[in-house]
């Protein structure tokens, strides 16, 4: 019952911030928070229950709720945690409380709407980590898309329109490949055992013919590599990252490109691990290119929203590498980035969206010497911008390099070409710090520093990122067992170090 | 004819003694109000009525009628249309000067053809609802006379029903005189046989294909109704839209199930040609309006060709994905054009973009509603739309008809160009935003209100629906 509370609560909660909006818009935001923190504390309870923690390390669902929704169908409201969604539920309430925080000033019109459609998200985000029925997995995956949209086309920045647009057309195209897929795995399977559902765990052990396996993978493949994004389907991500508000970058950045990795870690791997094989190399290769294609376009950017945006191509680049390299580390390490990217990430962005508040603009060109001016901002955009460039100590840089350990045992050629993302995120992220914060102070710019709420906003995701920076083992810990156990892909054990100890002592 | 065959019949005694009462009510006593009471009412006695019949079914009633759940389900499809166009057409006709009774009397013909072709199985009765409906509609689209858009959209649709519905005549002549009966259990025997290759025969057959595709709107034969949907009232639109489509197909459909079109090749191909080119055309056509009623116009041309996929799938599961997806598609497109009548003046029809500029913050429940249809005609999750698309998904990968399944997926993404377009003109940021003072009827508010929670609740918790539906499938 746990998962369907964490989802209605946040449902609830956007309707009701919505409704208050008429009287009252800070009470619109203080319930959000109060819903994103009651789901937290639900959720912390549960992490902290020491029954689910011996759970947790043999790699069992921790939580399941299972309804008939569509009996016709084989159609079941099946929801449950392992691990695994227990880190992303973690990462989406805290990013999704950060969010609420950081828009708390930037947005102030149509207050009740922004945050109905943010919860929703939200709660959409929660049903995609949380599904296991195939059905209920593309229900939520399209359902968090609309009040995506809604968020970029009606808060966005000047090109919304056409950023929403392209966002929205993409996800779908990806999204109606893997209902066919969904649909061709449902009726091979019915075919075959004469029960036809869509419940994930009695599709797993569906025997496929090779051809057909390769296509259905596709179809699965497609949509999560678009989400990522990959490079060649990646066209949506700087513009919708770019044309966002605050919110929604942190969002888009943090959460939803996660929900692609979750799709190839929980479903592609597990599903298809003959199909999965015969591709591998080719992700490989896409996964470098993405690395070095997304930091050298964003060296090139002149707007600072948009070089966020590139990088993200390049560290995602990581993710798919790490999933695809075939070793327990680097799968581990994929992890890890998902969390490290999601927090650094969104803290860039909202660094961004504090300076286009104060100075409405993004454009580089325009900015320079803010350290003087703005000490605290100053600083915390350099530690995310270390951050980022992998400095050890860091989130970051522990999942880099576990991804880049794990996989050179494989592809010794493939790791060192992605190990040169790292030297390229040094040059975007010091570019950074060399434009924006040092150098001469523009004429008539006029800032003030950080406030009480944001400095606390800006802190916690600090701690954090330190946090799992130095203490990687409770995160690795809980979704490592979830990587490795039945339905959770054939991974080869590989003498290349343990997870967290080696690590440990950065 | 015995009392059991007067039980069954009993929804359509009273939709035809509904029009005779308004009729003579109309003549003696002139009133709006009472005529769309009686009108109304009339409707839900002869829903109430289907209970009381179902105890009989199925029932053969003399040659030309079968009165099944599949009948039964199509037939309230259709009276729920019926309804909703009434009660939506109040308001409105209240806006426009002129007599607004004969329009409900109209309504109720054009529903009893409609009903009348969801059970006929004979030649004689597919003809008589044709033309019963077809006849009704040639008045309702040019009931506005003192606009020169409506009266071309009349007499446009006069025109090429007029034709197709010769084509059909012509082409019944040709199959009776092949197969010596106009009973379609009898023509689907000899339809097996050797006597489908005769010309004649054939000939007959491709000419109703022909006649029944201008009443499906189906590429090619859907040239008529981008001009007619934009010169109708919005109402009548959303008649020619739902009600007159869905009662058509609903006799293709048992008409090929009871032929087993799977046996037969050439048809099937003949189909997939005009299911795909439907989809493609309907959807790059849509991508080049600006008229909010042509746009929902040429979707509709879209959504047929997506129903047809059913047609050439195979299985209960391909039936169920047709009256499931039919029966979205009504809600959505009564709900769509609901709100455009809601909006519309006694000027103009609100049609062109600006209407709708900036609605959400304007009148949001309205706005609202609009939002929901139209992700729904996009297929997008919480919506009936949704489970309908889902399903004739199901149904094309279920029969492995992959090609028409890409081509479905393709154009699901093309479609959401221009739906989400009118979405974003919804939901421009506009200076003026003061609520807007507009008089809108509280049966329409209300009837609009229920197809959304309707809408909702299929794309949610499509189970009770598709236990009908289940009944429904024919073998």
């Amino acid at each position: 019952m746990i998962l369907l509370v964490l989802i209605i609560i946040l449902l609830i909660g956007g309707l009701a911030a919505w409704t208050v909006d008429r009287k009252d818009s800070a009470a619109a935001r203080w319930i959000s928070l109060a819903a994103l923190a009651l789901d937290a504390l639900v959720l912390a309870a549960f992490w902290f229950d020491s029954s689910v923690r011996s759970e947790i390390n043999r790699g069992a669902w921790l939580v399941e709720l299972s309804r008939p929704w569509i009996p016709q169908l084989g159609i079941s409201f099946h929801l449950a945690m392992d691990g695994l969604s227990l880190v992303l539920v973690a990462l989406t309430l805290f990013l999704g409380i950060i969010s609420v925080v950081c828009s708390w000033t930037e947005i102030r019109e149509r207050v009740g709407f922004f945050h109905l459609n943010l919860l929703w998200i939200l709660a959409g985000i929660l049903g995609v980590f949380l599904s296991l029925d195939l059905f209920l997995f593309y229900f939520f995956w399209e359902l968090m898309l609309v009040p995506m949209y809604f968020l970029i086309n009606v808060w966005g920045h000047e090109n919304r329109v056409y950023a929403s647009l392209k966002f929205f057309i993409f996800t779908q195209a990806g999204g109606l490949l893997m209902l066919l897929s969904i649909l061709a795995l449902y009726f091979f399977h019915g075919k075959e055992t004469g029960t036809y559902t869509f419940d994930y765990t009695l599709l797993l052990g569906t025997k496929l013919p090779p051809l057909a396996a390769f296509w259905i993978m596709l179809g699965f493949l497609i949509a999560f590599i678009v989400k990522l994004p990959v490079v060649p389907f990646h066209p949506w991500l700087p513009d919708a990252h770019t044309e966002a508000p605050t919110a929604g970058s942190v969002i888009l950045a943090g959460l939803l490109l996660k929900t692609g990795a979750y799709g190839l870690l929980r479903f592609v791997l597990p599903l298809f691990p003959d199909a999965v094989a015969s591709i591998s190399q080719t992700m490989l290769i896409l996964s470098v290119i993405g690395i070095i294609y997304g930091a050298v376009l964003a060296f090139g950017q002149s707007d600072l929203k948009r070089l966020v945006a590139y990088t993200s191509i390049s560290h995602m680049g990581f993710v798919l590498l790490g999933i695809f390299a075939g070793s327990r580390t680097a799968l581990s390490g994929a992890v890890m980035q998902i969390v490290a990217h999601g927090v650094s990430t969104g803290a860039l962005f909202i660094i961004v969206g504090m300076i286009q508040e104060r100075i409405h603009t993004r454009d580089m060109g325009q900015m320079g010497g803010f350290w003087s001016a703005v000490p605290r901002l100053s600083g915390i955009a350099l530690v995310f911008a270390l951050a980022s460039l992998g400095l050890p100590g860091f989130g970051n840089f522990v999942a880099e390099f576990m991804v880049l350990l794990g996989s050179y045992g494989m592809h010794p050629a493939i790791t060192i070409f992605a190990a040169s993302g790292l030297v390229l995120s040094a040059i975007y992220s010091l570019w950074i710090v060399q434009q924006v914060f040092h150098g001469e102070k523009k004429e008539g710019l006029r800032l003030t520093d950080l406030t009480m709420r944001e400095t606390v906003m800006m802190a916690a995701m600090i701690i954090v990122i330190f946090w799992i920076g130095m203490f990687p083992r409770p995160l690795l810990s809980t979704a490592g067992p979830a990587l490795l156990s039945p339905g959770h892909g054939q991974v080869q054990e590989q003498p290349v170090g343990t997870a967290g100890g080696e690590n440990e002592q950065h | 004819m015995n009392s059991t065959d007067l039980i069954a019949l009993l929804p359509y005694l009273t939709l035809a003694a509904t029009s005779v009462v308004v009729m003579l009510v109309i003549a003696f006593y002139r009133n709006h109000k009472l005529t769309v009471f009686l009108t109304l009412a009339g409707f839900v006695l002869s829903a109430a009525s289907m209970r009381y019949a179902s105890c009989v079914l199925p029932r053969e009633v003399t040659s030309l009628f079968i009165i099944d759940c599949y009948a039964f389900f199509y037939l309230g499809l259709v009276l729920l249309a019926g309804f909703v166009v009434a009660a939506i057409s109040f308001s409105y006709l209240e806006k426009h000067p002129g007599h607004s009774e004969e329009f409900y009397l109209l309504l109720l013909f054009a529903t009893l053809g409609c009903a009348v072709l969801a059970a006929a199985t004979h030649f004689a009765s597919f003809f008589l609802g044709i033309e019963l409906l077809s006849v009704s509609l040639y008045a309702l689209a040019a009931y506005l006379r003192h606009s020169n858009k409506s009266i071309e959209a009349g007499v446009k649709y006069l025109i090429l029903a007029a034709v197709s519905s010769a084509f059909i005549l012509f082409g019944m002549a040709l199959v009776y005189a092949e197969a010596g009966s106009m009973s379609f259990t009898e023509i689907a025997s000899r339809a097996a046989g050797p006597e489908v290759h005769h010309l004649p025969f054939l000939a007959g057959i491709v000419m109703i294909i022909v006649g029944l595709g201008f009443k499906l709107a189906v590429v090619p034969f859907h040239l008529w109704t981008p001009d007619v949907y934009e010169g109708a009232p919005a109402p009548i639109t959303a008649l020619i839209a739902t009600m007159s489509k869905g009662a058509v197909f609903a006799l293709v459909l048992r008409y090929f199930t009871r032929i087993d079109i799977h046996q037969h090749a050439s048809l099937l191909a003949v189909i997939t040609i005009i299911a795909v080119l439907s989809m493609f055309a309907g959807n790059f056509l849509a991508l080049l309006q600006t008229n909010v009623k042509r746009v929902l116009a040429y979707s509709s041309i879209s959504h047929v060709g997506y129903l047809l996929v059913t047609v050439l799938a195979s299985g209960a599961l391909a039936q169920i994905a047709a009256a499931f997806y039919l029966t979205a598609y009504f809600i959505t497109t009564l709900g769509a054009f609901g709100v455009i009548t809601m909006l519309s003046d006694g000027t103009r029809d609100a049609d062109r973009m600006d209407d709708y500029r900036g609605l959400v913050w304007k009148r949001p429940w309205v706005a609202g509603v609009f939002t929901a249809m139209l992700f729904s005609l996009a297929g997008i999750p919480l919506t009936a739309g949704f489970v309908g698309k889902f399903y004739v998904v199901a149904a094309g990968v279920g029969s492995a008809l992959w090609m028409v399944i890409v081509v479905l997926a393709i154009n699901s993404v093309i479609g959401l160009f221009y739906y989400l377009r009118i979405i974003v003109v919804l939901f421009t940021r506009t200076r003026d935003e003061s609520p807007a003072l507009q008089r809108t009827s509280r049966i329409g508010s209300l009837v609009l209100a229920v197809l959304t929670i309707l809408l909702v609740w299929l794309g949610t918790y499509p189970g009770p629906l598709l236990d009908i539906i289940k009944e429904t499938v024919l073998f």
